[in-house]
């Protein structure tokens, strides 16, 4: 054996077993993470005499698969669940109406103070929504819009400064000729943005639906601070509120989390190419 | 966050007065401007008013029920100062809670994207299995753990009991509840894995194999190029993360309710609690100012404190 070809297989011994190194530790700590909804989903089917045995099982003896009828009754889970879509889906054409409107304001217009006033935009993202709650909850009290959903839904009609920055930064990378010609020719900007950059920004359009609708169906805080009629609350209001009058219904709560959960993980499956480009475009260009 | 440089270059540009403007750049400045009127509307209505209404209310004793609040000066901050409503108690576990979180979350985060970037097989339904937990609602998420959590029919104490460890009582001992909510913020930080490994991913390849012709091994790698070439992201998360932690409500609001004995009562959540629960929504007021200018503070100092081991040269 030649030197260099030992020198090789050495290297390729060392590759192969950082690679299993990485593998093994990849696969315990995958576990550990998947642990949790193996957890969610295994009390959500055991019957309420099994959920408190001990030792603890992973794998129910007996399915009760009831549980989930029950929760569904006994949480007023499909009205949560009507309503957390309301508030998701109404953040989401909210979002994508005007941020892809103001982000061609700051991407493809060079207006005089441009710079500076997205500066501002930027810093409002410092500020901690605790600010913001207390007067904010005066004045919709004195608007009349605490028993609605319009404390949650319309501030999504005038922008969100992280989606904001989203498109823009995406709108830059369009080179400047496109809609130089266009100008040329006679478009003005509202013709501009409408038929040439509004749908080159469908990539960023999807994300921030898909975004905001997770962020909607997520969300806790808002609708506990602005939210007064309990036929208004979300899921998470919901289930919070459940939880506080019968904590020790761990069947129930599990059923209503897997059921809560369950959308968001088939939209992940859909849109995993969006989250991860999305996710990984706003970390590098930060 | 990169736009702070831009604020010398633009300053030149404002020099001309509306009336002195060529007429190109007065109908540009009318297309901006209406192209952002939705945001400038909304940033009027629901940042700047509510953040001029909010410094007001600080110096009143303004709560729901006295419809017309009183200006008091500056007590509410000396109040605030002298520890009323556990204010410093409460900072404090907030200060231990984003130390932990934000220090715990960068080292596990870095490991998974570096093992992630060792080009596995697999990698998509790894990426996948670190990312899913982000998908969770925090409602769900927080439920689950604290069932998880249960002393004696939980998850984390079974698995210890069958191999001979009597677990402690997580969330209702003060030695292990804060640390308990760190462990859950942890297992839901998945999108800073993805960022750590797409800021890998533009590491050129060349200088490893440079280093390898100079015979440093992968532990070398590791701190000579790696490490310091993954610096803007971890500046990134590690801002970010410090912003959004300041804030937590929700985990403690659920979990814990701020005990045992005030172990978990982080700021955020005992300001809302101070406005919506106390209704002292002038004193709450002074805490959000309080809040704002910590973070501010912080931010400002990691942003310079980092130039001098940020790499952005690549």
């Amino acid at each position: 054996m030649t030197a260099a070809a030992a020198r090789r297989s050495a290297t390729d011994w060392s590759l192969i077993s950082q690679r299993l190194g990485a593998h093994l530790s990849l696969i315990f700590f995958g576990i550990i993470f998947m642990l949790p909804f193996l957890w969610m989903v295994s009390s959500s089917l055991k019957p309420s005499a099994e959920i408190f045995e001990i030792p603890v099982r992973l794998i129910p003896k007996t399915f009760a698969f009831t549980n989930y009828p029950d929760a569904i009754e006994s949480i007023r889970f499909l009205r949560y669940l009507a309503n957390t879509f309301i508030y998701a889906v109404g953040l989401m054409i909210g979002a994508v109406l005007s941020n892809v409107f103001i982000g061609y304001g700051f991407a493809r217009i060079d207006w005089p103070g441009r710079d500076i006033v997205f500066i501002i935009v930027i810093a409002t993202m410092m500020l901690p929504a605790q600010v913001r709650f207390i007067p904010l909850f005066i004045t919709y009290s004195k608007w009349g819009w605490l028993e609605t959903f319009a404390p949650l839904i319309v501030p999504a009609f005038f922008g969100n400064a992280f989606f904001v920055f989203l498109v823009r930064q995406f709108m830059l990378t369009f080179p400047r000729d496109l809609d130089d010609a266009a100008r040329v020719d006679g478009a003005n900007e509202l013709m501009i943005f409408w038929r040439i950059v509004a749908p080159l920004s469908k990539p960023a359009i999807i994300t921030i639906a898909i975004f905001d609708f997770m962020w909607g169906w997520h969300d806790y805080i808002n609708p506990l601070v602005f939210l007064r009629d309990p036929d208004k609350f979300t899921l998470s209001v919901g289930l919070r509120l459940f939880f506080s009058q019968y904590g020790a219904e761990w069947a129930l709560l599990m059923a209503a989390a897997t059921m809560f959960t369950l959308p968001m993980i088939v939209v992940f499956f859909f849109a995993q190419r969006t989250f991860i480009e999305g996710i990984s475009f706003t970390g590098v260009k930060g | 966050m990169s736009a702070i440089p831009q604020l010398q270059a633009a300053q030149p540009r404002r020099g001309p007065g509306l009336r002195h403007m060529s007429p190109v750049t007065r109908r540009r400045l009318l297309w901006g401007i209406l192209f952002i009127s939705p945001w400038l509307i909304g940033f009027v209505a629901f940042t700047a008013y509510p953040v001029i209404a909010s410094l007001y209310y600080s110096f009143t004793d303004f709560n729901i029920i006295n419809r017309s609040p009183n200006l008091v000066g500056w007590s509410n901050y000396v109040d605030l100062f002298q520890g009323r409503e556990d204010s410093w108690k409460s900072m404090r576990v907030t200060f231990r809670y984003v130390a932990m979180l934000v220090g715990l979350a960068t080292v596990f985060d870095v490991f998974i994207a570096m093992l992630l970037n060792m080009n596995v097989r697999g990698l998509s339904l790894y990426r996948t299995v670190f990312y899913l937990p982000v998908m969770v609602p925090v409602v769900a998420a927080s439920l689950t753990w604290v069932w998880i959590l249960n002393p004696s029919h939980g998850l984390v104490n079974g698995i210890l009991a069958r191999i001979g460890i009597d677990g402690p009582n997580w969330l209702a001992s003060e030695r292990t509840a804060l640390f308990s909510l760190v462990i859950v913020s942890v297992w839901g930080s998945g999108r800073a894995v993805l960022i750590y490994l797409a800021g890998l991913k533009e590491i050129p390849q060349h200088l490893y194999e440079a280093a390898s012709i100079d015979g440093a091994n992968p532990w070398r790698k590791m701190w000579a190029i790696t490490l310091p070439l993954l610096t803007p992201q971890m500046l990134f998360n590690v801002i970010t993360m410090t912003i959004f932690s300041f804030q937590s409500i929700a985990a403690p609001e659920i979990m814990t309710g701020g005990g045992p004995n005030k172990a978990t009562l982080l700021f955020g959540y005992q300001l809302y609690r101070v406005a919506f629960e106390r209704l002292k929504m002038g004193f709450a007021s002074a805490m959000a100012w309080i809040l704002f200018i910590v973070i501010l503070v912080l931010t400002i100092f990691m942003f310079y404190g980092s130039r001098n081991f940020v790499h952005y040269e690549r």
